[in-house]
């Protein structure tokens, strides 16, 4: 412990920013799950969940009731996407359907950028833990990483009780496993995928509120979805403990190459843990098939 | 056929005509477009034939411009750099296959999407080559017999390279390996009970893709005369795939249509930007523009503008 001072530090903000891919991840792996579409725009529904969250803030509302507002406005965009976007396009093949996804991302990155007097700024999310610093033993920690840590922890808890005891998340889990199974039961395929379009943009949103403290809010934020991605795909694209497993170990990977690696390492770290991983497991590590009809 | 044959002949010498008739500018969007039919070529083959989704196309383009611009650097005639930056792309191309022999669909689609990440870092890290983020300046290229080759000879040979690249793609779909590619497509695992040789086809379908990018790549490099590591990122992989999906996947004319869309494109967004009732839109304004022409495109064309055709 000694030898590594930097050692506790760096592991919790490791944590805190891979609970954010794992949210991000989460977002995918849904949607992946249920839909067999990739959305290549959830790191900008994240940077739009930062956004909303700034304007209600800039409204006068507290922070908590800020993050819950995001939320909820982004699982309606969610539901607007799906509708207006994804059905019209269901039966199509998958290329198209992926590049409809990325032409949303442009939209939403450029959109946002064209607001008058925000969009090009780096803006500060004001919180009412900022600045905080708790101290363990000798080691200072940061109240930031830590409320990141327990809203991701609570958020999953969340779900797993939804998808392992609600009618709903069963209905979604039986969606997910068989399409055709689930409508002769009686499943509504097209208000499933709505309402998970819904709840990987409301997960995005919060991922977006939770990444303000550390990267603050600006129209780039979205890239963030470009290591989430492979964060997902690491863990198993499809399996929901598979995608925080890859969002919390490229995190650590991260922390830990930042300050004990050369410059760059960072920067493609989540790159050459993804071609790793898929060189010695080619359907990530919780993935049980890589062969997709794509 | 014979009329096949006449449209080709006919084709053929209007675009060899146009570089006379037009203006400089006309002329490198005709370069341009040409480039983009030779990259565009080879993405086809992989994405559009083989079915195999690649999102790092630009990083062999990219690998393509720093050989070609640092071969002819140092004395090297076109004649033979122009071969090498194929052929070093096509090395890196079995490079991202690697690991592609055993994935398929999204999981590949990753892969090469973080294989191109990796291309791109490296290319920004490695400033003794590369001349890092600032860059490198591309001279005009030089060849055994053309000492200076001027911005008309650079297009004809674009063009003529174009062209070899759709007819030889032509011929190939219609050998017996060239159908294998298809197999590959269609039911890979019906295609390996007849004997095809999957992991080796997918090899051959990335290496020849990256050959065709490394080509255009090289070409690239000469008609823009700048080359920087950002240029070659991964919304570049896109477009490439996006200007295919929007010609039509799977289809010749696809590849001419989607790289005209792709360079008319800038165009059809300048004519947006007019309509805007201040002087000049914020930024961002080019990227939402994309997004939503890329949106509506494909809501209306989803099999692309060569399918379209085909559907009235």
């Amino acid at each position: 412990m000694s030898l590594f001072p930097q050692f506790l530090p760096l592991a919790i903000a490791g944590i805190a920013v891979g609970c954010v891919y794992a949210l991000v991840a989460l977002g995918f792996t849904l949607i992946y799950k249920a839909t067999a579409v990739v959305n290549f725009a959830q790191g900008e529904l994240m940077m739009l969940g930062g956004f909303v969250a700034l304007a209600l803030v800039a409204t006068g509302w507290p922070w908590l009731l800020a993050l819950a507002g995001a939320a909820i406005l982004c699982a309606l965009f969610g539901l607007l996407v799906e509708r207006l976007l994804l059905r019209p396009l269901s039966g199509q093949p998958h290329i198209p359907i992926i590049m409809s996804t990325l032409g949303l991302g442009f939209m939403l990155k450029g959109g946002v950028t064209m607001l008058p007097g925000w969009g090009a700024e780096t803006h500060a999310l004001p919180t009412p833990f900022a600045g905080l610093v708790l101290t363990l033993g000798a080691t200072p920690l940061a109240a930031d990483h830590l409320v990141v840590i327990a809203t991701t922890a609570l958020l999953g808890l969340l779900l797993f009780v939804f998808f392992r005891f609600t009618r709903l998340g069963k209905a979604l889990r039986a969606t997910a496993q068989n399409p055709l199974g689930a409508r002769l039961i009686g499943v509504s395929l097209p208000r499933m995928h709505g309402l998970i379009w819904a709840l990987a943009a409301a997960l995005a949103a919060v991922a977006g509120v939770l990444l303000a403290p550390i990267t603050f809010v600006h129209a780039q934020m979205g890239f963030i979805g470009l290591k989430a991605l492979p964060a997902a795909v690491i863990g198993g694209l499809g399996s929901i403990p598979g995608a925080v497993a890859g969002g919390l170990l490229l995190g650590l990977v991260e922390s830990f190459a930042g300050f004990y690696a050369p410059d760059g390492i960072k920067d493609i770290a989540a790159h050459v843990l993804v071609l790793a991983v898929l060189l010695l497991r080619p359907a990530g590590l919780y993935g049980d098939h890589a062969q997709e009809n794509i | 056929m014979r009329r096949q044959q006449a449209l080709w002949l006919l084709a053929g010498l209007t675009l060899f005509g146009a570089p006379w008739l037009l203006s400089p500018w006309g002329l490198s969007q005709l370069g341009f477009i040409a480039i983009y039919v030779i990259a565009g070529a080879g993405l086809m083959l992989l994405a559009g034939f083989a079915g195999q989704l690649s999102l790092c196309h630009a990083a062999f383009i990219g690998i393509g411009a720093y050989v070609e611009a640092l071969l002819q650097a140092r004395g090297w005639p076109l004649e033979a750099s122009l071969p090498a930056s194929a052929l070093i792309a096509a090395l890196f191309g079995v490079l991202a296959a690697w690991p592609a022999r055993r994935l398929a669909g999204i999981y590949l689609a990753i892969a090469t999407l973080s294989f191109g990440f990796i291309v791109q870092e490296v290319l920004a890290r490695w400033e003794a080559l590369t001349g890092g983020n600032a860059g490198m300046v591309v001279a005009a290229a030089h060849s055994v017999f053309v000492p200076t080759i001027d911005a008309t000879q650079l297009v004809w040979l674009a063009l003529a390279l174009a062209l070899a690249c759709l007819w030889g793609l032509g011929r190939l779909l219609h050998s017996s390996g060239g159908r294998a590619f298809v197999a590959l497509r269609d039911d890979a695992v019906a295609a390996a009970i007849l004997g095809v040789a999957t992991a080796r086809v997918k090899m051959l379908a990335f290496a020849l893709a990256a050959a065709l990018g490394g080509l255009a790549g090289a070409l690239y490099a000469h008609q823009l005369r700048f080359i920087s590591p950002e240029q070659f990122d991964w919304v570049m992989s896109v477009e490439l795939l996006m200007m295919l999906v929007i010609g039509g996947l799977g289809t010749r004319a696809g590849i001419v249509l989607g790289a005209v869309f792709l360079i008319a494109l800038p165009q059809a967004i300048g004519l947006l930007r007019d309509l805007w009732p201040t002087a000049t839109p914020p930024a961002g304004f080019e990227l939402c523009a994309f997004g939503l022409i890329l949106v509506l495109t494909l809501r209306f064309a989803p099999a692309g503008l060569a399918g379209w055709r085909r559907n009235l």
